[in-house]
């Protein structure tokens, strides 16, 4: 039955690749510089993990490590949104 | 709650992924951004009610920290300065998922709640490696970028295969921590050695091979949250870290194909050898006088011209000299000339870091052509104006079967009536090699700084 859970896993990331796929293809390469910040924001996805991990009810060894991966997570997900749009800002036509 | 949450992890998915389509156009491109964001959001929030998340001080801290550093880096970092940015923020997704993959262990060990199995210890191990390779790799492309570190091609003795045997020896431990997972310090040397490992592959990839390693540490970043998210059975993650490992990977191709390289051949750090004692060395090009000019006459012949295609390189991001070049162009416009700008793939530090350039410079994005969209247009073109780029435009790698570059796709620019190449110097570039299109008949050197000379230019096309 657990290895049945990793593979329904390995399902959805299998998947989920070939959409990448599809969709990244389609993406002109003046904006490749936004879609690596764009989706290097997206990777922050992480920050669920670290809040789980900072969340804990006792504080142990996890916590600490939660926190720092909470900061360094956070830091990619606010970093990363915020100067793509910041460049996509500046893409204009004339 | 837990139904909720997963709902909520999937209309959050859903919100990646019409971000991502959003960025088929820059017309969508920010909708695209903020659909992406809030997803996020959606995401972050629902976690927050997650039954095991029982004291909030903590992540209240690191929200602070976290969003304050973040937010600050975004808005003081100057357009040139993207390459490193993103570079940093790949590690920073890649130490998150190192942290959280140690903070699973030490969960497991530490409460009776939680208990260790095959499919999490797998999942444990390959969490810690790839994203400790891809913070210590990413950190050091960082330093590479921002100067700290050498941009060099760092070659050290028995590179290939210390690497193989650190890699094969990071297996074993994997594979002895999946039979013995209470072993504290074979995680701990497992999440130290990958440390050390990401050190020692981006350490020999030389600056201008940066754009292959910033998107492949992208691509790592992604995988490395997919990692995190199969330790944690969470979708979400593995949805999310997979969008961004396809999207790292198809960047990455893009960028071998643009230098005609294969990633084996990046990944090792080889062109510089090529360069310094390949049979390249012995290929010296019709050596000659080349024809410099200066701005008057040049802007003589910018007057005369009715169409131009300006060819940007990392030379322009060095100079700062995008705002000259918007300067240029709005003054050819004023004069009726068509002026487009051809954007050759590897151009730059990072996938699309020219045209992020121009387009702060406000440049209209129509203007900006990639390789295969204006390479025929060169022999109706009047003049090509090449500013900062080298290795880009080099006739050699058509014809010159000897050449380091042979075989790489390259700019036409030499079909062109005229090329004008702005550089400060006769210094080669990042190949190491002559390029003999300087020496064409149609060519004529324009020397200084490429801010200073394209303003220049500029006057003087003013006061004609």
């Amino acid at each position: 039955m657990e290895s049945l859970g990793l593979l329904m896993l390995v399902y959805v990331f299998v998947l989920a690749i070939f959409v990448g796929f599809e969709l990244i293809t389609k993406v002109p390469p003046t904006l490749h510089t936004p879609l690596m910040s764009g989706s290097n924001a997206i990777s922050g996805i992480t920050i669920v993990g670290a809040i789980l991990s900072a969340g804990l009810h006792e504080f142990t060894v996890s916590t600490i490590l939660g926190l720092i991966a909470m900061i360094f997570a956070t830091i990619n997900v606010v970093g990363g949104f915020l100067v793509t749009d910041r460049m996509l800002k500046m893409f204009k036509k004339k | 709650m837990r139904i909720i949450i997963e709902i909520s992890y999937l209309v959050a998915s859903i919100l990646f992924i019409f971000g991502i389509k959003n960025l088929s156009s820059p017309k969508t491109a920010r909708k695209g951004n903020f659909l992406a964001a809030l997803g996020m959001f959606i995401a972050i929030v629902v976690t927050l009610f997650d039954q095991h998340v029982l004291t909030y001080e903590w992540i209240i801290i690191g929200f602070i920290i976290g969003g304050l550093t973040g937010a600050l880096m975004a808005y003081k970092t100057p357009m040139t300065g993207m390459p490193q940015m993103v570079g940093l923020l790949n590690g920073f997704g890649g130490g998150a998922s190192l942290l959280v993959g140690l903070s699973e262990y030490y969960k497991m060990k530490n409460f009776p709640t939680w208990t260790f199995n095959v499919s999490t210890d797998i999942t444990i191990v390959l969490s810690l490696i790839i994203g400790a390779v891809t913070f210590t790799g990413s950190l050091i492309a960082f330093g590479k970028l921002q100067g700290i570190v050498t941009g060099r091609v760092v070659k050290y003795p028995g590179q290939h295969p210390l690497n193989l045997f650190l890699l094969i020896g990071l297996l074993a431990a994997g594979a002895f921590f999946v039979i013995d997972p209470n072993l504290e310090w074979l995680v701990l040397t497992i999440g130290g050695v990958a440390l050390v490992l990401g050190v020692l592959l981006v350490l020999p990839i030389g600056g201008a091979d940066m754009p292959v390693a910033i998107s492949l540490l992208n691509s790592y970043s992604g995988l490395a949250a997919s990692a995190t998210g199969f330790v944690l059975q969470n979708n979400q993650l593995i949805i999310a870290g997979a969008l961004v490992g396809a999207s790292g990977i198809i960047l990455t191709l893009i960028m071998c194909r643009g230098m005609n390289r294969s990633l084996m051949n990046v990944v090792m750090g080889g062109w510089e050898t090529a360069g310094a004692e390949g049979p390249a060395a012995s290929t010296t090009s019709p050596k000659g006088q080349v024809k410099a000019v200066d701005s008057e006459e040049l802007a003589m012949l910018f007057d005369a011209a009715s169409s131009v295609i300006i060819v940007p390189g990392y030379g322009m991001a060095v100079a700062q000299a995008q705002h000259a070049v918007r300067d240029l162009t709005n003054q050819l416009e004023a004069k009726g000339k068509k002026v487009r700008f051809a954007i050759h793939p590897v151009a730059g530090r990072m996938p699309g870091h020219m045209n992020v350039l121009l387009a702060e410079a406000q440049i209209s994005y129509d203007l900006m052509l990639s390789m295969e969209e204006i390479n025929d247009d060169f022999p109706n073109t009047d003049i090509a104006l090449i500013i900062g780029a080298n290795d880009v435009v080099n006739p050699a790698a058509r014809h010159d079967k000897s050449s380091p570059i042979y075989g790489m796709p390259i700019l036409n620019v030499d079909y062109a009536k005229t090329v004008v190449i702005n550089k400060r110097s006769m210094n080669v570039g990042y190949a190491g090699i002559d390029n003999e299109l300087f020496f064409y008949p149609n060519a004529l050197m324009y020397f200084g700084d490429a801010k200073d000379a394209v303003a220049k230019l500029v006057t003087e096309i003013k006061h004609l």
